[in-house]
Parts: structure tokens; sequence; C-alpha cells
């Protein structure tokens, strides 16, 4: 008979980490799936109003809205990509990192500054009346800032890098080989990019084009100040205006389910499209050599929306927060800029380390069940805020009336509020929508550790968490460290979900931002918006730094 | 120190990787697990450190259950030494705190005696404050090897250790890995597809295909008693000939081949190895008497490698190869008979 040791631990179908992995995804998930729902909860006639009055022009804008900022941030995006990466011309390589700048400036930032800058009282407007002898508004056309093609205009200059971004990347991985094939078949540089170039890379701008769309839908500042109605601001106003939770849910899920139709869209296209380089043999890109005229358009062309889009809002919020000293010199000021980091930080350490645990248990036990669970978990980023607050704050409240009424009854005390309408709700909105931002960073991290490693440690007499703090953990310091910096600075821009679930007297930047320019005190705004922006350029940099870094046929 | 695997079964998937494998290692030996790739000779080392758990089947050391299908003990509880196809050191450890790293729950100065201890036996004794991507690749293996030596594992398991090495350095390496084994005393285990180095390195050799093993022994057996075509094939290369059984013996073109427990009439595969095929050559007057043509002749180095057409009476051909005294290279147009070592010819049921 042979011995069996006391160690031995029972074969079962489910461990702990499997079980943590498992519970943690569903928690993340249950706000999209509390959202979702509400699709066949009765709502009484508030549709039936809703479809009478406001549902179409919700509707219309927000499509609208996407369409104009699809096709803004593709021929923007792409056509920067392909300048800075083909052709030579002045100025190339500042270009290269400089047309990322705008990534950092908020869509409701850049709205709040152009509407000091257009609008009547702008200085543009006063200017053009000084010159001209103009007394007031009839005496001119002056095209309105705060309408559907404002907003689309603004959401195309910040959003465009996303678009740029990745068609880039896709083309620089490109090799030349391919190319100069297509020229030698008589096409011309031009032809070359319109038949082979830019279908090759159709899948990242593809992705990239879903990145800038998503955006725009979570979007809430920028289309509520200029008084476009699209879902989001419909769900906000349902709620709060109309006092109907069950129809700003059942938005919600409308809203939701157009998402995942669109990214499942993105998907298949990318699934159909999913090129292989038919070439091993990799040349650096040689750039194309311009004449001098249509250097200066190149230049332009790259130029307008790094101008655009970063140096003209920031100069002009630097301007202001210089003549508004007042307004950032005073400790009331740094109070609300102390929450947005508390908030931040909070956020950002919680998403890491949910992201390491939660990637270390799929990559112990990968299965089914897990990676279904992880993917659940990552939607939560394409969710706009203003839906995820509905998802939350139902169940939150919920269960807050529930706790109430049982220590009413049993325990004669009234608890009141726990859980919604305090930094927990507010915290919990952020990691469940950017616990994907530090997850893709910690698993590419964790994908650079060999699965030997662990199985070295194991058998040198280490358990699976041992080895996740002494090998892991040190060998993924870089990737944890971005993944917070990411998820930090999306918290400090995100104004949605914190507008709605604050706590009562809980103003952060964003929402100090959203609150002064709403009372047409732009310039008093400048202050908070600039200190995001400037939190925001560090992501910037980072990506820039780490493109540089992955360029094939360069060096490594 | 024994290692048993009873009835050992793994699937991934629903794939098949082992099919009820059994196997015995003793104290002080040193087994080598053969196979093409993807016959489950990592797997089966795998599920030995416990890195796989079977489906079903035990594994058993030292009397101790490790695993039966029920229970499992994890691989850190397992005191089995692994050494890794590319070392799998830590990259951000220095060489000293690599090879520390099985020792737990030791003492400083211990764990620093041990350290120093195992180094010295690799001779890397010089490099303890290095960091593994300044080493080269021979000299990762070293510190692998040691740090898989070090919490002194009674059983050390290696897949494919010397696969990420250059052909120079590998021959110098392996030899090294076998004298520390040696002296160490554990029982090892080594996964390889070369089945050269597996008889450099191996007591014993089980050669395993899609699963399954297929033969079991030394390598003097495994090379000279092969128990079917896989078998003597993959040990290097192989002229097979077309035979029928007449009174006990297999009939070929290159003549009778004595056989036990073959019925008269029944189609046999005789297996020779190219360098048992001897050359005769004829005189002119015995032209009639020649059964081959030699359709190329190949001079390279120590010896020669000939392409044979063997003629039988009927008219049929075969295709031979023969590697003979490099010194003796034929011409083209001359005329042999070809000769087989009977003694040497192996001789299986027609595939």
């Amino acid at each position: 008979m042979f011995a069996y040791p006391a160690k031995l631990k029972k074969l079962k179908t489910i461990n702990g980490w499997t079980l943590f992995t498992l519970i943690s995804a569903l928690i993340i998930a249950s706000p999209v799936l509390v959202v979702l729902s509400h699709v066949f909860m009765p709502s009484g006639d508030v549709w039936a109003h809703l479809a009478d009055t406001v549902l179409s022009r919700y509707i219309y804008n927000s499509i609208v809205l996407l369409l104009g900022v699809g096709l803004g941030t593709l021929v923007v995006g792409t056509g920067c990509a392909w300048l800075v990466t083909m052709c030579d011309f002045p100025g190339r390589k500042i270009f290269e990192w400089a047309l990322l700048l705008p990534l950092a400036v908020p869509a409701y930032v850049i709205a709040y500054t152009y509407t000091g800058l257009l609008d009547y009282a702008g200085p543009v407007q006063e200017t053009l009346r000084l010159v001209f002898g103009w007394t007031s508004a009839r005496d001119y056309w002056f095209p309105e800032i705060r309408s559907l093609w404002g907003a689309t205009t603004m959401f195309t200059l910040v959003l465009y890098p996303y678009v740029y971004m990745l068609s880039r990347a896709a083309f620089l991985e490109q090799s030349i080989c391919v190319l100069e094939v297509s020229r030698t078949l008589g096409r011309t540089p031009f032809q070359a990019f319109k038949d082979v170039a830019f279908p090759l890379a159709r899948p990242a701008i593809a992705a990239g084009s879903a990145l800038a769309l998503m955006e725009t839908l979570n979007d809430f500042g920028t289309v509520h100040f200029f008084a476009v109605d699209t879902f989001t601001t419909g769900i906000y106003r349902t709620w709060f205006g109309l006092g109907e939770p069950t129809a700003a849910a059942q938005l919600g899920a409308c809203l939701l389910i157009f998402i995942v139709s669109l990214i499942a869209l993105e998907r298949y296209s990318r699934g159909q499209a999913a090129y292989h380089h038919t070439t091993v043999r990799y040349r650096a890109l040689r750039k194309l050599q311009l004449s001098k005229p249509k250097q200066i358009i190149s230049f332009v062309s790259c130029f307008l929306p790094v101008l655009l889009g970063f140096i003209l809002p920031a100069g002009i919020l630097l301007n202001w927060a210089l003549a508004t000293t007042e307004w950032w010199l005073n400790w009331q000021f740094w109070g609300f800029a102390f929450n947005s980091f508390i908030l931040s930080f909070v956020a950002a350490l919680l998403a890491v380390i949910l992201a390491v645990l939660m990637a270390y248990g799929t990559r112990l036990h990968p299965s089914f069940w897990t990676k279904l669970g992880v993917r659940a978990a990552s939607i939560g980023y394409a969710v706009p805020g203003s839906v995820l607050a509905v998802g939350i704050m139902l169940p939150f409240a919920w269960t807050d009336n529930f706790i109430d009424s049982w220590a009413r009854e049993y325990l004669g005390i009234s608890t009141g509020l726990i859980l919604s309408g305090t930094i927990v709700a507010v915290v919990f909105a952020y990691v469940v929508r950017f616990l994907s931002v530090s997850f893709n960073a910690i698993e590419a991290g964790l994908g650079k550790v060999t699965k030997n490693m662990d199985c070295a440690a194991r058998t040198l007499g280490h358990g699976p968490a041992e080895t996740l703090r002494k090998v892991h953990l040190p060998l993924i310091r870089a990737s944890m460290f971005s993944a917070s910096i990411l998820v930090f600075v999306d918290v400090m821009k995100e104004l949605p979900a914190t507008m709605i679930m604050r706590p009562f007297n809980f103003t952060t930047l964003a929402v100090r931002t959203f609150e002064l320019a709403s009372d047409e005190q732009l310039a008093e705004a400048s202050s908070a918006a600039l200190a995001i922006v400037i939190v925001g350029i560090i992501p910037v940099i980072m990506i820039s730094r780490t493109i540089a870094k992955s360029r094939p046929g360069h060096e490594s | 120190m024994t290692l048993v695997l009873e009835n050992v079964e793994l699937s991934f998937d629903g794939f098949c990787v082992l099919n009820k494998i059994n196997l015995t290692v003793e104290t002080g030996e040193f087994v080598c697990l053969l196979g093409p790739s993807g016959c489950g000779k990592t797997s089966t080392l795998r599920v030995c450190a416990g890195l796989e758990t079977p489906k079903t089947g035990r594994v058993i050391v030292d009397g101790h259950v490790m695993t039966d299908g029920h229970f499992v003990l994890p691989p850190e509880k397992r005191k089995i030494g692994f050494l890794f196809q590319d070392f799998a050191l830590f990259p951000h450890l220095n060489v000293f705190d690599n090879v520390a790293f099985g020792l737990k729950g030791m003492a400083k100065a211990k764990i620093k005696e041990r350290v120093e201890e195992v180094l010295k036996q690799v001779q890397m004794e010089k490099y303890a404050p290095a960091l593994p991507h300044m080493l080269s690749g021979g000299q990762q293996q070293r510190v692998a090897l040691a740090r898989a030596l070090a919490p002194k594992p009674d059983i050390i398991l290696l897949d494919e250790p010397f696969s990420g090495l250059d052909s120079g350095l590998r021959a110098e390496i392996r030899d090294e890995t076998l004298h520390v084994l040696k002296t160490s005393n554990v029982a090892a285990v080594m996964v390889t597809h070369d089945p050269e180095e597996a008889m450099f390195m191996a007591d014993r050799i089980v050669l395993m295909k899609a699963g399954n093993i297929v033969q079991d022994g030394t390598p003097v057996d495994l090379y000279s008693k092969p128990v079917d075509h896989f078998a003597a094939s993959f040990f290097g290369e192989v002229n097979i000939l077309k035979g029928v059984i007449k009174d006990n013996k297999a009939q070929t073109v290159l003549g009778a081949v004595d056989t036990v427990g073959f019925s008269d009439g029944e189609k046999v595969d005789v297996l020779v190895r190219p360098q048992n095929i001897k050359l005769r050559r004829l005189s002119n007057d015995q032209k009639e008497r020649a059964n081959s043509h030699i359709e190329a002749a190949r001079y390279l180095g120590r010896e020669s490698l000939l392409h044979i057409r063997l003629e039988d009476p009927s008219g049929e051909t075969t295709h031979i190869h023969a590697r003979i005294d490099g010194q003796m290279l034929p011409r083209e147009e001359e005329i042999f008979t070809a000769e087989m070592d009977v003694e040497s010819a192996l001789v299986f049921r027609a595939s």
C-alpha cells in the first residue's frame, strides 16, 4: 500500500483563483446586466411620451454626430498618419508625436474654450464688429458654435488621434515592398495609398474609429453645453428631469445594444479582413520626396489639427487662467484638485490590483468561463458613463433601501444611504469603466513572462500566490505603472458618471469645470480645465514613446 | 527513491496526449524519454512534476502518492527539480538569487553555503552577482542546472535541456551535465528527440509515439532489437526489403534470414541498416550473377553512400542505400553483387 502525503489537495473543478476571477467579473459586469435587464420591464406611458416628443431628436442627433465624427476622424486621422509615415516634409518628426496632443484635451474642455472664443461676446466676433462697424448680431452672419456641427467639429478635433495612432501603427507595420510593387504595377503614390496601404490598414483604422465613436457616445459635457440632445443627455434628463429611472435605464439599454452591435460589426469586419503580411522581407519605409508646394500643403494639413486641437485651446486656457488667478490661488480650488487626485488614485489602485488578480487567475486556469468573465468585465469601457451610472445607482439604491428598512424594523435605527451617493459608488463606477484599460496593459505585461517562469517557480517550491509576488509582480512593474497612469488620467477627465453619482457637495476638477461653464463663467473654469489638460499630457507622452520604441525595421 | 507512473492518462480538450503510460525510474538511474515531437514525452515529464494533472492513473514518488485522479499534490510540494528548455531563469534576479530561489526556510548562512556549493559544481561561482541576460547560452544552462539541483531534489526532470545550444557547445555541456547529475546521485528523466543524445546520456531509453510507450530498454536493446519498424527507423536509416516466409526463413532478394514465429507464405518486411549492406565486386564473366546496379555513389568523407537498384529474378526492383568505407568509391559502371549481414537483419510482419 502506498502512503498519501498529508498535503494532498482534492481535485476540484473550480478553484479559488477561478472563483475569484469569475465573481469579480460578475460584479464588474453587473451594472451592464442591470441596464440590459430593464429592456423587458414595464415603464408605463413614459415611452409613449418619449417617442412622441424627444426620442426622434435623440436618435437623429446621435446618428448625425456619429457619422460626422466618424468621417472627420477618419479623414484627419488617416490622412495625417499617411503624411507623417510615408512623406518627407519639414517638421515631420515633430508632428509624429504632436499630432497625439489633442488626446489630452477632453471634448467638453475644448467645447468651452471655443465657445468662449467664437460666441457673440467672444474676441473673434468683437474684433469683427469693431473692424466692420457692425453693432448687433443682425448685421452679419457668423456660424453658431453651439450646434450639431459645432459639436461634431469639437469631437473630431480631440478624437482623431485614436484613428491617427492606430492607422499609423498599421502603416509602419506594412513593408515598403508591397507598396513598391504597386508602384511598379502603375500606381501613383496616392493610388498606392488608396488601393494597397489603406485596405491593408483597414482593421486598425476601424478599431481607431470605433474608439472615437465610443468616446462620442460617452460624452455628456459637450452635448449638454451645446444643447444638442443625444441619448446621453436624454438618459440624464429622463432620470433627473422626469424622475423615471426605469425609462432612463431602457434608453441606456438601447444605446448599449447599439454600441455592442457597433463593436460586433467592427470585430466582424476585422475578421473578414484579417490580412497577413505575405512578405517576410521587411524593409524600412523610404519616405516620398515631395515638391515644395506639396511640402507646404502637407505641413499645413498636419499643423492645423495640432493648432486647433491643442495649441489654440491650451493657449486660451492658459491665457484665461493667468487672468483669473483669484480662481485658483485659493484653498477651495486645491481642495477640488485634491478630490480629483484622491478619486483617481484610489480608482487606479483598485483597477490595477483587480486587473492583476484577474489576469493572473485567467493565466493559472484558462478556461471558457474565465475568458468569458474577463470579456464581460472589459465591456465597461464601451459603456457611456451615464448608462453606467444608471446601472449602478438602481441596484445600490435598492440595496440601501433594503438595509435601511431591515435595520428600522429589527434594530429600530435608520442606516440611511450606505452605498448610493457616496464615494464608494463613484469609485465603483470608475473601476467598472476603466478596468479594461488596466487589464489590457497588465495582460500584455504578463504575456511577456513566459509560462516556464511560472513552472520554474512552482517546481522550486513556491505556490501560485508566492510566485505572483516573487516573479510576476517584479517583472510587470512597468506595465502596472503605465496601467495605473492611464486609469488615473481617464478618471481625472471623466465627467458624466462623476456628475450623476458624486456625493452631495463633493466637487472634482472636471465637475468644477462643468459647473462654471454651465454658468457661462468660461474664463473662471479655465484653471480647472487646464489642470485636467496638463495631467492628460502624461499618457500622450507615454504612448508616443511606446510607439517610437516598437517600430520594426528600426533600432529596437 | 523511485518514481512510478501507473496507467497515466492525460488529454487536452478531448485530445488524448498520454494513453495509459507505465514507467518506473530507480534511484540514481538516468532515463531518456525519446520520440518525435508531439509524442507526449514532454507531457509525461510535466505530469511527473505536477505541472499537468492526469485524468486517471497514479504518480508515486518513494511510495508517496502524488496524484491518483482524485487528489493531487501541487508541484511546489513535490521536491522535484525541473530543467527547462529555455532555462527560464528569472530575469530580475541575479545568478545567486536565482539559485537561492528554491531554498526556502533556511538560515541565510546556510543558503549562501549551498548556493556557492552548487555554483562551484557547475563552475559558475564567479558569476554569482551577474544578471541572466549578461550570460551566454551555455552559462545560463549551467545556472539553470544549479538552480534545479540547489534544493537537493531526489528526482530531476530535464526538458530538452541542450536544444537551445549550438552544436559545438552542446557536446561539452551535455558531458558536464551528465557528470554533475551522476555525482549528485539523483534519479533523472530527460526528454529529447535526438536518438544520439539519448544514447549518450541514458542508462535506459523509453521510446514514445502518439502518447504510447513503444519500447523501454537499454540503448543496446533499442538499437539492435527494436520492436517494430518505427523503433528501428528512429535510430537511423533502414532499408526495407520485401520477403516471404518459406521453411522458417524470410526469403528476400538479398538472401534468406532465419525467423521464429512466422508461418509459411506469410509476407514480411526485412529491415537492414545501410552499413550492413556489403558489396562484392564481380568479374566480367560473373556478370549473370549480378543482382544490383549502382545508380549513384557519393563520397561523404569517413564513408561513402551508394544508391543501389536491386533486381530480383522476376524483374521487380527495390531501391536501397548502402554505406561503405570511404576509401573505396566504386565507379558507377562497375558490376557488383550486394549482400546483407544476415545476423543484423530484422524481420517484421509486412505493414
